[in-house]
């Protein structure tokens, strides 16, 4: 039995130990904000943070997570406002909108650990999260704006 | 306040309107519907459009689109697919501002697929704004006009004294005041207002219409991980599946073995899903599908099937090979698209002829989300949950397939992760629908990335060839251009070896030069994959072509590139295309409104030669280079600088595009299709290529089909609006963007390197030994 704590909450999985978290996410407990892109951590789109760290969970098997904290976008901030959710309402971010609960989930990762980053730091922390629709240049003005406040 | 939307014309700020929770509140409120006639699908407009022409055309009727509950809260319908640029904001909030709607009092529901109710839904060719823009404002005009006379009524007044002003009516002598929710009721008994006295609103009012200062209706959704995707839909006991498809177009099924698959924890059922011999327009691939508690476990049931494939004639696809012939084919005559002049002749008297060949590969859409649907099928009905652009064929096709009558069949149509044109083809909800039948039970299928790139409706193949004759002087005198690809009809028909009338008009025999002698040529081809449409088109191959030879023509006559291009597009006036006019397409629209017109082609090029400061001292290493491209009805030119370091590593520090798009809703949204378009054009121009060994896609992921990452995006993609004249009508937004982006860009490495890019992707062209 896997146990661990989802946005919070307590939880448990006793099926495939190699399941990828992100389909524990999605199919089993509902949480469909998490994306699933690529499922070879090569787009990003499925990140969440575990322990705080941002993670890619399409290749996150389960029994990786046992005893560990998973915070979804849906967990990230309980109303949505988290300096980066802000920053991205605040600066348009999104065209289709489907690769940007993992970038806006990456991005609060760096933040956490860089709180003031370099133009040449967002773009290299950013640079696992894929968006087709080419979004990248608001994506660094929000991440800025997430920073700096400007 | 943040200002993103640099855009020029229209330098407004954001506001930032919270829209939480606003998809959530949707459902129909238990509010009266507007009570209103029919009325005339045509009238009101200065010009007409194709919409008409469009299968079921447009619908009008404010009882269809608009409701207002007793609170005040008016529901507006967004009957076209959201895929990213903006229409599900965009045409909702032109009902809102010409109804006099507080748009913080609006509410955006989305239509199910019903074209005989809502009008055409199929949301590709750049047309959401282009065909809505009117009918959208005659809706909110006899809202707003019902709602004033249902105020004058109560106050026993003329309604000429009563005017709605942002959500309510007021009485001019008296001051006195009744929101649309208090009115929501009379409204509905109004009588109706005859079509030719419904009053638009001065353009010079608009609220919202023009202004950039709406955020789209789901941005707090998206950044909150509540926006529904297609993926996203959950139902009681839904289960979960991934289909085994052939790995060659035209292939089958012989045989298979579920033992191991069936032995994976969580998978439930295995079963064989129909196929269609090919083509076979949008019907499912057929193969083994792997049903399971979740998607995970089918996943790695599916990788434990051992299935045998019949290829079919397709095996021998080889795509290196194939463009090889498609380069032969260009250098040989074809049938003759469009002939000005006399070719011959003009050849013959030319000084010098200018010969470029160019090839670009096949491309996939690869949108974020993956192809995906939900199906419950029961009986005779069936309902869907799916990311489709085209919710009305969808529907068509589900209840043929099926074989249910249509009005059994609900397509309820979520936000799309990405479209691109792949998300008009359906056959991945064919396969969810015929899956639940199979089953019965509601099911989701999930394409993985790799078979959203191995079965792909893929972007053409294409070798274009120009020959260019100049005089002594220089002056571009004849033209002969050929172009060679498999057509998109070869995925409806078999035996299609030519390109279709749509083809030929996204480019080529359009072409928009002032040369005396033009001849067009389509020499054949033959289709081995599903051909599909892919953003833009047909016009991404032509806009390379042409505009990269115009590139070259100015090297060869040691000019500017800009001087030759103003030159050779020749002077402002209506570009008439000769006898071969009523064969062109024109992306649907009538000439009338829509001619192709040089000077705003002209227009376009100058302004963005101004803005990028064109002629600017390059660094070393640095080059700057041109394009302009007329493509569904709208004009871009587009001005890339590239750096180029000693190694061949290519980085893109600035772009500046000029649009014209006639009238516009929303500039926010225009200014975010260009720059995601620059990263498009850019990702393609790098790394785009689908090739086939055996019939079979090379390629399965983002590793070996790689996309431009925000640490090689371009840095600063600086957007131009041409504003409107009076009465321009509406043209494309979402694709026009793309083609002129690869041959600026290419011209643009000549510059920097002396090395002509002629064909794509660039590889490791640049590349120093």
């Amino acid at each position: 039995m896997i146990t661990m704590k989802v946005n919070g909450r307590e939880q448990t999985w006793d099926g495939d130990p190699s399941l990828p978290l992100l389909w524990y996410l999605r199919d089993e407990v509902g949480l469909t904000g998490t994306k699933f892109g690529c499922g070879s951590a090569l787009c990003g789109a499925c990140t969440v943070h575990v322990d705080g760290e941002a993670a890619r969970s399409c290749i996150t098997p389960m029994d990786v997570v046992d005893g560990r904290s998973i915070t979804t976008i849906e967990g990230l901030d309980a109303n949505g406002d988290h300096p980066v959710q802000k920053a991205w309402r605040e600066v348009s971010v999104p065209q289709c909108g489907y690769c940007q609960a993992g970038q806006i989930m990456q991005a609060a990762s760096l933040l956490r650990t860089n709180p003031h980053p370099t133009s040449d730091e967002i773009r290299e922390a950013m640079s696992g999260n894929i968006c087709r629709c080419g979004c990248y240049q608001r994506i660094e003005a929000a991440v800025r704006l997430a920073a700096t406040g400007t | 306040m943040h200002q993103i939307m640099q855009t020029q014309i229209e330098p407004a700020s954001i506001e930032n309107v919270s829209r939480r929770g606003m998809l959530r509140a949707l459902g129909l409120t238990a509010g009266l519907v507007l009570a209103m006639p029919l009325l005339p699908r045509r009238g009101m407009a200065a010009y007409s459009t194709g919409a008409g022409k469009m299968p079921h055309g447009t619908v009008n009727d404010p009882r269809v689109f608009v409701s207002i509950a007793p609170d005040g809260v008016v529901t507006i319908i967004a009957h076209r697919s959201e895929m990213g640029t903006g229409s599900r904001t965009g045409l909702p909030m032109v009902v809102a501002d010409e109804m006099e709607a507080d748009w913080s009092r609006v509410r955006v529901r989305q239509a199910p697929g019903d074209e005989v109710k809502y009008g055409n839904q199929d949301t590709d060719g750049s047309r959401s704004t282009r065909h809505y823009l009117v009918p959208m404002r005659q809706i909110g005009a006899a809202a707003r006009m019902m709602l004033e006379a249902a105020a004058a009524k109560r106050w026993n007044v003329a309604v000429t004294e009563v005017k709605a002003t942002n959500h309510e009516v007021v009485h001019g002598p008296t001051g006195r005041k009744l929101g649309y929710g208090d009115l929501a009721t009379d409204a509905a008994s109004q009588t109706v207002v005859p079509a030719a006295e419904l009053q638009l609103k001065d353009p010079k009012d608009f609220r919202y219409i023009g202004k950039g200062k709406i955020s789209i209706v789901d941005l707090h959704d998206i950044t909150t991980g509540r926006a529904m995707y297609g993926s996203d839909t959950r139902l009681p006991g839904l289960k979960y599946a991934v289909i085994a498809r052939p790995p060659v177009v035209g292939g089958k099924l012989v045989s298979f073995d579920a033992s191991d698959a069936l032995a994976v924890s969580g998978v439930e059922r295995v079963t064989e899903v129909q196929g269609w011999p090919w083509p076979a327009k949008f019907q499912p691939l057929g193969g083994v599908a792997v049903i399971a508690r979740n998607t995970g476990a089918a996943i790695k049931g599916r990788d434990a099937l051992k299935i045998v494939w019949d290829d079919g004639a397709n095996a021998q696809y080889d795509s290196i090979a194939y463009r090889a012939e498609l380069e032969e084919a260009s250098r040989k005559p074809g049938k003759v698209v469009r002939d000005t002049g006399d070719i011959e002749a003009g050849l013959k008297a030319s000084a010098k002829v200018v010969v470029g060949e160019y090839y670009l590969p096949h491309l996939a859409h690869v949108s974020m989300e993956p192809p995906v649907a939900t199906a419950n099928v029961s009986g005779d009905k069936a309902e869907i949950w799916a990311p489709v652009q085209s919710p009305g064929g969808t529907r068509d096709d589900v209840a043929k397939t099926l074989g249910i009558p249509v009005e059994n069949v609900t397509v309820n149509v979520t936000l799309l992760g990405g479209g691109f044109g792949r998300k008009s083809k359906c056959d991945f909800v064919l396969e969810a629908a015929l899956l639940s039948r199979a089953i019965g039970a509601p099911v989701k299928v999930q394409w993985t990335r790799e078979d959203d790139l191995h079965h792909d409706f893929l972007h053409t193949v294409s070798a274009e060839r120009i020959e260019a004759g100049l005089d002594q002087s220089g002056k571009v005198i004849a033209w002969r251009h050929r172009s060679v690809a498999p057509s998109i009809f070869s995925t409806f028909k078999a035996g299609v070896t030519n390109q279709s009338k749509g083809e030929l008009g996204m480019g080529f025999i359009d072409v928009p030069f002032d040369i005396a002698n033009i001849r067009c040529e389509n020499p054949e081809a033959v289709a081995m994959t599903r051909i599909g449409w892919f953003r833009s088109v047909s016009n991404i191959p032509r806009a390379f072509a042409i505009q990269s030879m115009v590139g070259e023509i100015a090297h060869a006559t040691g000019r500017d590139q800009k001087d030759v291009l103003l030159d050779m597009i020749g002077p402002a006036r209506i570009v008439d295309l000769g006898p071969e006019a009523k064969d062109y397409w024109n992306y649907g629209e009538p000439l009338d409104s829509y001619p192709i017109d040089a000077g705003r082609l002209r227009r376009v090029v100058e302004l963005v030669a101004q803005k990028s400061e064109w002629g600017r001292p390059m660094p070393k290493g640095h080059g700057i280079g041109i394009a302009v491209h007329r493509s569904f009805v709208s004009y871009v030119a587009t001005v890339v600088e590239v750096a180029i370091d000693a190694q061949g590593k290519l980085t893109v520090p600035r772009v500046d595009t000029a649009i014209d798009c006639g009238t516009f809703v929303n500039p926010e949204r225009i200014e975010s299709q260009v720059q995601g378009a620059a990263v498009m054009g850019l990702a393609l121009a790098k790394y785009g290529e689908v090739t086939f060994k055996n019939g079979r896609v090379v390629q399965s992921n983002f590793d070996d089909f790689p996309l431009v990452r925000i640490d090689e995006a371009p840095l600063v993609t600086n957007v131009y609006i041409v504003p409107p004249g009076p009465d321009t009508p509406p043209s494309g937004v979402g694709e026009p963007g793309l083609p002129p982006f690869a041959p600026a860009l290419c011209n643009a490495i000549f510059m920097a390197t002396g090395k002509r890019i002629r064909h794509l992707p660039l590889g490791d062209q640049l590349e120093k030994t």
